[in-house]
């Protein structure tokens, strides 16, 4: 509600603050703009900035801080005998306040106390909100003010928008790059929690996958085994099986729809097989599962093969059907950007056509396409929902496409589906894993940026 | 008016005494009544043209006369071009080159090209060189093919430079260096006759002076047509001019008599700097 407010008032001076800046800088030279250093918009949106900014600013340090400072007030009023424990009763009351204060009920008899405590914490809340709405308008006005004193021929407003402006751009690329340091860093901590209780040479180097733990003391079977060598083969399996089908499918699509396929061709081939990347996963997932492990289990039988319902090879077809779209639109694009001079100068030469493809443009090409297969790798790697689909969740350790695999990716999913608890090493070992593909997809990225880093250094 | 040779032109020494420069030498190739549409576009009109054996031809005019179209329809190169029609008879040795007989990529091999900004591959030195005659079949032998590279960039002038890195990539070198590689790799191939599309117009004096010397020497083994838009080039580097404008071949004679005593008006215009 104050919130709301806040940001009404703040939006409607900001909007003030550029129209008076504008007119004050008009109005300050009699009219004649030529005369200002900076064009009267470059004065409004200085205005408005001083306006604006300071209590943006205030507001962020203020919503951040408001609910600890709140907390600590009513915590430190609270007797000693509720306060001093162990770190998880003390977490127990502060969760407690909080739902108390948000009037949601805590299932337990509540002590009157923390009953007291909760009602200070909601009506500091209160109170601190008004307080921000108050103090946050109060700063917009006087940096208003402040700004539109500063109006005159003279000021550089330009140049102080502009650095506003990049520091702006600065604090959005910063955005991206903490989320990811976010990201990795709670993906290491769980993991390190995992790898404390599973040592991670057996995680690394086991063979045995069967992250099942003992519910009771006395339960048969489940003593939970860590080993993901198999999940590593199946994953490294079927993504060799989706390359084989995604990569020269993906670039001989690509060598037509640019070097050979008319206009007319071009213009609905391309979107059709964009179309296929469109296409939710999912869907794949029903197809294969539905109807390409069926033909795969056929036509196995014909050859007089032993091939499981749910089999790599199914997945890994589906799968690589498709990445195709990647492969060749990509391919398409950077094949498209080799320069009509090279192909001159081939046929110049009394070259045919595919003589000129195989040994100018495609080389030609090469760090592209190098790119391109390295992207579809990642996603192959990364894909989830067919492999759930088609290939099962046994973890197999064979080398047989024709057995049913899993992948680190399927195995993650499935050891966060549901209810988990999360001190457990079964949901711990998620982490582990994602670790591992990050670690993998990591390297690979740096891989595919070093070839083609070098082929443009030798080609360009 | 008489113009009192402007662009000092040099004398053809090495051409027979008392004889006007490429006169009485048989034709290598002959353009007759050769006209092209790019779609609805007229872009030629009925040119006529002979090509002298062991002569440079200068094509000059201003831009969008055709000069570059024409050459294009020499080696059949216009081919690449979607939507592009050409009419009239070229003839190579007194055979057509768009008769049903002849496969262009074969014709190529015949008739080369340079183009106007240098287009190495993205292959080394040596291989920008072998690539022509590996795909031809020209060298049995890795020291066939090693003499045929060395030869070929002997001739272009480029060995002393590059001996020593044919390793490099081709575009590694400098621009007047990557064009010559450009004629080297043509040269390979030995064609009967090269085709130059502007092949200085993106070098700096110093390296077309080398390119014009290089091709009055490739002159005493084939036929050179040029394009180009600098008239002193086409007076120092050809012993026969064309002059096109606006898609017609307005005349062609020995330079020396183009560039003193054209018959045209417009020639006239052109080459003292009046219009294009």
């Amino acid at each position: 509600m104050q919130l709301t407010l806040l940001a009404l008032v703040l939006a409607l001076l900001t909007m003030i603050g550029f129209l008076v800046g504008r007119s004050r800088a008009a109005a300050s030279v009699g009219g004649r703009v030529a005369e200002l250093h900076s064009v009267p918009s470059y004065h409004g949106v200085y205005v408005a900035l001083w306006a604006g900014l300071p209590a943006l600013l205030l507001f962020v340090v203020w919503t951040a801080s408001e609910g600890w400072l709140a907390l600590q007030l009513v915590l430190s009023a609270l007797p000693d005998r509720l306060t001093t424990g162990d770190g998880q009763s003390v977490s127990l009351l502060k969760a407690d306040i909080l739902n108390l204060a948000r009037g949601i009920a805590t299932g337990r008899e509540a002590d009157p106390l923390v009953v007291e405590a909760a009602r200070r914490y909601a009506a500091l809340r209160d109170l601190a909100g008004w307080s921000l709405l108050a103090v946050g308008a109060s700063i917009a006005v006087a940096g208003l003010a402040w700004g539109s004193r500063r109006i005159g021929p003279d000021l550089r407003a330009r140049p102080a928008v502009e650095r506003v402006v990049r520091v702006a751009l600065v604090v959005c690329s910063l955005v991206a790059i903490l989320t990811t340091v976010g990201i990795v860093l709670s993906l290491l901590f769980e993991a390190l929690r995992f790898f404390s209780v599973v040592s991670p040479l057996d995680f690394l180097f086991g063979t045995h996958w069967s992250p099942q733990m003992a519910m009771r003391a006395d339960q048969v079977g489940s003593s939970g085994s860590f080993g993901a060598i198999p999940l590593f083969a199946g994953t490294l399996l079927i993504t060799v099986i989706a390359m084989a089908v995604a990569v020269p499918v993906g670039l001989m699509a690509a060598i037509y729809m640019s070097e050979y396929a008319g206009r007319g061709m071009r213009t609905w081939l391309k979107p059709a097989l964009e179309i296929l990347a469109g296409i939710p996963t999912v869907v794949y997932g029903f197809f294969a599962a539905l109807t390409m492990a069926p033909v795969v289990r056929s036509v196995g039988e014909a050859l007089g093969l032993d091939v499981s319902s749910e089999s790599a090879l199914a997945a890994g077809i589906v799968m690589g059907v498709m990445i195709i779209p990647f492969v060749s639109s990509l391919s398409d694009d950077v094949i498209n950007a080799v320069p009509q001079s090279l192909r001159d100068g081939s046929y110049g030469l009394g070259a045919t056509k595919s003589e000129t493809i195989r040994q100018v443009v495609l080389p030609a090409a090469l760090p592209g396409i190098v790119a391109a297969v390295m992207l579809a790798v990642s996603r192959a790697i990364g894909e989830t929902m067919i492999v759930t689909m088609a290939s099962g969740l046994t973890a197999n350790l064979t080398a047989n496409p024709l057995q049913a695999v899993t992948t680190v990716t399927t195995q993650i999913a499935t050891l966060l589906v549901g209810d988990q608890e999360f001190d457990s090493p079964k949901t711990l070992s998620a982490f582990g894993l994602g670790l591992v593909l990050f670690l993998v997809t990591l390297c690979l990225n740096m891989v595919a940026l070093r070839v083609v880093r070098t082929y443009r250094e030798k080609y360009d | 008016m008489s113009i009192q040779n402007p662009l000092k032109l040099r004398p053809h020494t090495d051409d027979r005494p008392g004889q006007r420069p490429g006169a009485a030498l048989p034709n290598k190739m002959t353009a007759r009544g050769v006209t092209v549409f790019y779609g609805a576009k007229q872009a030629l009109k009925g040119i006529d043209l002979d090509i002298r054996e062991n002569r440079v031809l200068a094509l000059i005019g201003p831009s969008g006369c055709g000069k570059s179209t024409f050459l294009r329809c020499l080696n059949r190169m216009n081919e690449t071009i979607e939507g592009c029609r050409v009419e009239g008879r070229i003839a190579l040795d007194g055979e057509d080159v768009y008769g049903k007989a002849v496969d262009a990529v074969q014709l190529r091999a015949r008739v080369g090209m340079v183009f106007q900004k240098p287009n190495p591959f993205p292959k080394s030195i040596y291989d920008n060189v072998a690539y022509g005659p590996r795909i031809h079949g020209l060298a049995s032998g890795r020291d066939e093919l090693d003499e045929v590279v060395q030869t070929s960039l002997k001739r272009a002038g480029l060995w002393a430079e590059v001996k020593d890195r044919l390793r490099e990539p081709g575009t590694s070198l400098s621009g007047g260096q990557q064009q010559r590689l450009c004629i080297a790799r043509a040269i390979a191939v030995s064609p009967e006759v090269i085709l130059m599309d502007e092949p200085c117009s993106a070098l700096d004096p110093i390296a077309t002076a080398h390119i014009e010397e290089l091709i009055d020497e490739l002159r005493a083994n084939y036929t050179i047509v040029i394009v180009t838009h600098n008239m002193q080039q086409a007076a120092r580097v050809s012993q026969r001019t064309a002059f096109f404008h606006l898609g017609e071949m307005v005349e062609c004679d020995d330079t020396e008599e183009i560039f003193t005593n054209p018959r045209d008006e417009r020639t006239q215009g052109y080459i003292t700097g009046r219009y294009g």
